[in-house]
């Protein structure tokens, strides 16, 4: 099972505080619907706030990112610029 | 309130032209000339991207009123090239990448034109000097500066020859 | 496809960029060069008061002076609930972002809008707004960050609740959230160092000063279809913006890119745009609204002034066990400072076992702050660049040297949480250490500081279309606004992919109805991610030029090769032909199956973060407290330079936008936070003769991700430069300044406090 930690602090007061999560989820859209799903409003929170970085590549705003067992997985926050 | 009646040379042609008391050459060229290529940048004189040449010297066109054109010879960035022959300083300019947004760009030529004409053979410092004036946000003026170096090389070269 | 390392004929070389002719004649059109028939003028009544319940507005005088047509304020705008939406470049807001362009019951910020005018003429605009009576009921304000958080600072906004602090607070704040990352465990590595170096570090706001002030031309009309002109970072979020805040459909919308001079993240949202659709629809008639100067400055958002402590300790040997940073930042009237990527770049180019970092995102009665090129990422580094380079001097060991050892590196675990993967910091120091500005000998008196940045860079959406005219030329249509010579960089890919000469690829941009969605010109992405889109769309035009060859010659689309521009038999067993050209084909084209052309949507991913290194020597004039800055390098890892002039410039300019940021540029604010210096003269940005020829080195180790390699340039060279400055101060004068900017009265007041004169 992948194993995902959520970066930084928006999204602890739906967790409860914990950062370290097993998911089954295999892509990012399957984690967003699975982590709604366990901690309600988490989903959208992770959808629309934080980005994935997968081996320390960043994915943002991409559905079909794939997350495996053996990769890091890291929810942080969503990047911008000027 | 009533209009002024000015008549004045703008880039060697006559031009005749009504503009209000409190508009500047800058607001005049732009907004009642259409002449767009003078830009509004600070109108206080600080930034330079409204630099035209007045009588042979480069002026802030807003901190001169549109009335102060009467009798004058003005030369702006539209005068710049001859027909579809651009000016050496605006050649370098495209050849040294010297411009990114290109919104300085008008007065940074003219200006450049304007010092080559009294000074062809000018050093680094004295070109940072003389445009000093101009402000640029995007260069940090260093392929500004190359391409005013080498147009004064080019010209002095032409000039020689 | 990957043309890594293939023979490249295009890429890497330096054509005239496309637009360039218009530039230098003066005949591209800007956001404030547009004009429409029957067109008036729209200007802005503005706040004169930092913070002030609104009570009443009165535009009756107004509205009764001929020439005027309409006033509008909050009232002919839509009430929106809080909206958090992610567009643009930062957690934006959608009912804040009405809020600023239009203050609805408080304004709270001196030029904060309370109302529009539109009239025949600018002049009688100008009166029109003096005629418009606004109550005010004065309340206190507050403008320092640290002031702002304190338990009895007056609070802006009755519903902000610092959000992620246990237990949730019961009492309105002006801290909008605080933000903390976590590495290891920082007291235990203080504890085992053998050296602790500590600093407070005060920045200044700064504004991105861009030379074009916001400036929009804009129509709706009686069907409710309107049109946009103006000059921003991104046509299609003007395009979402107003339609969000004006409440219409967004197809109703077409949104033209006017060249924009200037940007660096400051017009990545809006101002003007829908208050100019506003007064449009109450007037029926195009309405031009431009900023002055003045209004730039005390109405658009500059970026953060903040506070910061920085802890680190290292043992002897320079290795660094314990890094602890504490951020204030200011987002001014609205949340949403850029305090989450502040926190996590200024230990990003580092591998440390212990670092905590705590920030804090705290409004303020300023100017709603909008992103500055890598916003939050030049602050964090000043400090954390300067704590380093006392740590260096106090362990005796070489501020190159000190960061080599603790460099980060393929497996190196950010305190955010990824680990690094393929990147370049250690081949950034070894350029600085091998140039020659570092090899060269200093003269008695200068200084030399060095100092390094991180930025993410991002892809996002992008569309790119090329079409293939009937006589073999190109053109190529990016969605992407072009600030900085994006053109020459999208047209130069297509070309390349093609296989033919720059020269007969043109590049525009197109409107929102003309090309599919682009997200903004900014993150450092037009190169990487449009320029994916339009290579990927060269591609396909590509396959289609060789199957049409194959039609022409009645042979299968796989016996085609491609090659300089041309189709050509894979084989001689396929049959003898003369290959065929662009033009020829194209002449075809119609017969064979129609238009060649194909346009390319992309969500790009991969973009691959970028580091800088720069070094800076400088002067000091000990009698006037001037800083000269003498001679300036700045090393950067680029992927590879499609077009290397302008990578070279976007390297340059952004080191002397850190130089301003570092010596001179902040906003000054009188007793009753109206801000003292808004024009140019006062804003003291660098000019011609304040700066040396910057050296731009590019280190090009490639991005897989991108189909040349390119990685996104624009943001990292504004990050070193403040403490690279504040290092050669330190090296030239002995002193650490710890408070931005670095400007004549400050640093004479440290000569003068070290002296014991003060």
């Amino acid at each position: 099972m992948p194993k995902v930690v959520i970066s930084g602090t928006s999204c602890q007061r739906f967790t409860g505080g914990k950062t370290e999560l097993e998911v089954a989820a295999t892509s990012f859209r399957r984690l967003v619907l699975e982590l709604e799903e366990r901690f309600p409003g988490l989903g959208k929170q992770v959808e629309e706030g934080m980005a994935v970085a997968i081996d320390g590549e960043i994915f943002q705003d991409a559905y079909s990112a794939v997350l495996r067992p053996e990769s890091e997985i890291v929810l942080i926050p969503k990047i911008g610029g000027g | 309130m009533s209009k002024h009646h000015v008549t004045t040379s703008i880039n060697g042609e006559p031009v005749e032209f009504l503009c209000e008391t409190q508009q500047t050459m800058l607001d005049t060229l732009r907004d009642v000339l259409g002449l767009t290529g003078s830009k509004e940048g600070c109108a206080s004189g600080d930034c330079g991207a409204c630099t035209i040449i007045c009588d042979g010297r480069i002026v802030c066109s807003c901190l001169m009123l549109g009335v102060e054109a009467e009798g004058k010879s003005i030369t702006t960035i539209e005068g710049i090239a001859q027909g579809d022959h651009l000016h050496p300083v605006q050649q370098k300019f495209l050849e040294h990448a010297a411009l990114q947004c290109g919104f300085c760009t008008p007065g940074f030529i003219v200006a450049a034109k304007a010092l080559l004409d009294e000074n062809p053979n000018p050093t680094e410092t004295e070109a940072r000097y003389w445009l000093a004036g101009n402000l640029c946000r995007c260069t940090g003026y260093d392929k500004i500066i190359r391409a005013v170096m080498d147009t004064a090389a080019e010209m002095r070269g032409a000039a020689a020859r | 496809m990957n043309y890594v390392g293939t023979d490249l004929r295009v890429v890497g070389t330096r054509p005239v960029r496309p637009d360039g002719v218009d530039k230098v004649t003066g005949r591209a059109q800007f956001g404030a060069d547009m004009v429409m028939p029957g067109m008036l003028w729209g200007k802005v009544k503005r706040s004169p008061h930092a913070h002030a319940r609104i009570v009443s507005i009165d535009a009756s005088k107004a509205l009764k002076l001929p020439g005027v047509r309409a006033v509008v304020s909050a009232e002919d705008f839509p009430d929106i609930l809080s909206e958090e939406a992610f567009v643009g470049e930062g957690p934006m807001n959608f009912r804040d972002l009405s809020r600023n362009c239009m203050a609805r019951g408080k304004a709270l910020y001196e030029g904060h809008a309370v109302a529009a005018v539109a009239a025949i003429s600018q002049a009688i605009c100008d009166e029109a707004l003096e005629l418009i009576e606004v109550k005010y009921e004065v309340l206190p304000y507050v403008i320092d960050v640290e002031a702002a958080m304190a338990d009895d600072a007056p609070v802006l906004h009755d519903d902000l609740f610092t959000a992620n602090v246990e237990p949730k607070p019961t009492k309105p704040s002006n801290i909008a959230k605080r933000v903390y990352f976590n590495k290891g465990n920082v007291e235990a590595g203080f504890k085992e160092s053998e050296v602790i170096v500590e600093g407070r570090y005060t920045t200044e706001p700064v504004h991105q000063a861009y030379i074009e002030p916001h400036a929009c031309l804009c129509s709706y009309g009686a069907d409710g279809q309107c049109t946009v002109f103006s000059s921003s970072q991104g046509h299609f979020m003007v395009r979402s913006y107003v339609a969000k805040l004006l409440g219409i459909d967004i197809s109703n919308i077409r949104a033209t890119p006017a060249e924009i001079g200037g940007g660096f993240g400051g017009k990545t949202l809006v101002y003007l745009e829908p208050l100019a659709l506003a007064l449009s629809k109450k007037t029926g008639r195009p309405v031009k609204m431009q900023m002055t100067r003045e209004e730039v400055f005390r109405a658009s958002g500059p970026t953060s002034g903040a506070t910061m402590e920085v802890k680190l300790g290292a043992k002897k040997d320079g290795t660094i066990v314990a890094a602890k940073h504490v951020l204030k930042y200011q987002a001014g009237a609205f949340p949403g400072s850029p305090i989450q990527p502040g926190c996590m770049c200024g230990f990003a180019m580092y591998d440390l076992p212990n670092i905590e970092v705590i920030g804090y995102d705290v409004v303020s009665n300023r100017p709603k702050v909008a992103a500055y090129r890598s916003p939050g990422a030049p602050i964090a580094s000043f400090a954390v660049e300067c704590a380093l380079d006392d740590l260096a001097r106090k362990l005796g060991i070489d501020p190159i040297e000190i960061r080599e050892k603790n460099g980060a590196k393929t497996g190196t675990k950010t305190h955010y949480g990824p680990t690094h993967q393929n990147i370049g910091y250690l081949a950034t120091l070894e350029a600085a250490k091998n140039s020659a500005h570092w090899k060269s000998p200093l003269k008695p008196g200068q200084g030399r500081g060095i100092a390094t940045g991180f930025w993410f860079n991002i892809g996002g959406e992008s569309s790119a279309a090329v079409h293939v005219a009937e006589d073999g030329t190109v053109v190529a249509v990016s969605g992407s606004p072009d600030i900085g010579g994006s053109r020459a960089s999208i047209g130069m890919m297509v070309a390349e992919t093609l296989q033919i000469s720059a020269e007969k690829v043109r590049t525009i941009v197109a409107d929102t109805a003309s090309i599919g969605f682009t997200h903004v010109t900014g993150g450092s992405r037009v190169t990487f991610a449009t320029g994916m889109a339009a290579t990927m769309a060269a591609e396909k035009v590509v396959d289609q030029l060789k199957q049409r060859a194959a039609m022409i010659w009645d042979i299968t689309p796989d016996a085609v090769d491609w090659r300089d521009g041309q189709a050509f038999p894979a084989g001689t067993n396929v049959g003898t032909f003369e290959p065929l050209s662009l033009a020829e084909i194209a002449l075809k084209a119609a017969r064979t199956g129609g238009p060649v052309t194909s346009e390319v949507s992309v969500n790009a991913q991969g973009a691959g973060p970028g580091f800088g290194a720069h070094i800076c020597d400088v002067e000091v004039d000990k009698e006037t407290g001037q800083v000269t800055i003498i001679r300036y390098t700045a090393v950067q890892d680029v992927g590879r330079a499609i077009h290397p002039s302008y990578v070279e410039g976007q390297i340059q300019g952004g080191a002397a936008q850190g130089i301003g940021w570092a010596l001179n540029e902040e906003y000054i604010y009188d007793k009753d936070g109206k801000m003292d210096n808004p024009g140019f003269l006062d804003y003291r940005c660098p000019v011609a003769s304040d700066l040396p020829m910057i050296e731009a080195i590019l280190v090009e180790v490639p991005n897989p991700r991108h189909p040349f390699g390119a990685r996104g340039v624009g943001e990292v060279p504004i990050i070193p430069p403040m403490a690279a400055v504040g290092n050669a101060i330190r090296d030239a004068i002995g002193l650490r300044m710890t408070a931005l900017p670095m400007s004549p009265p400050k640093v004479r007041k440290a000569l003068d406090v070290a002296n014991g004169d003060d």
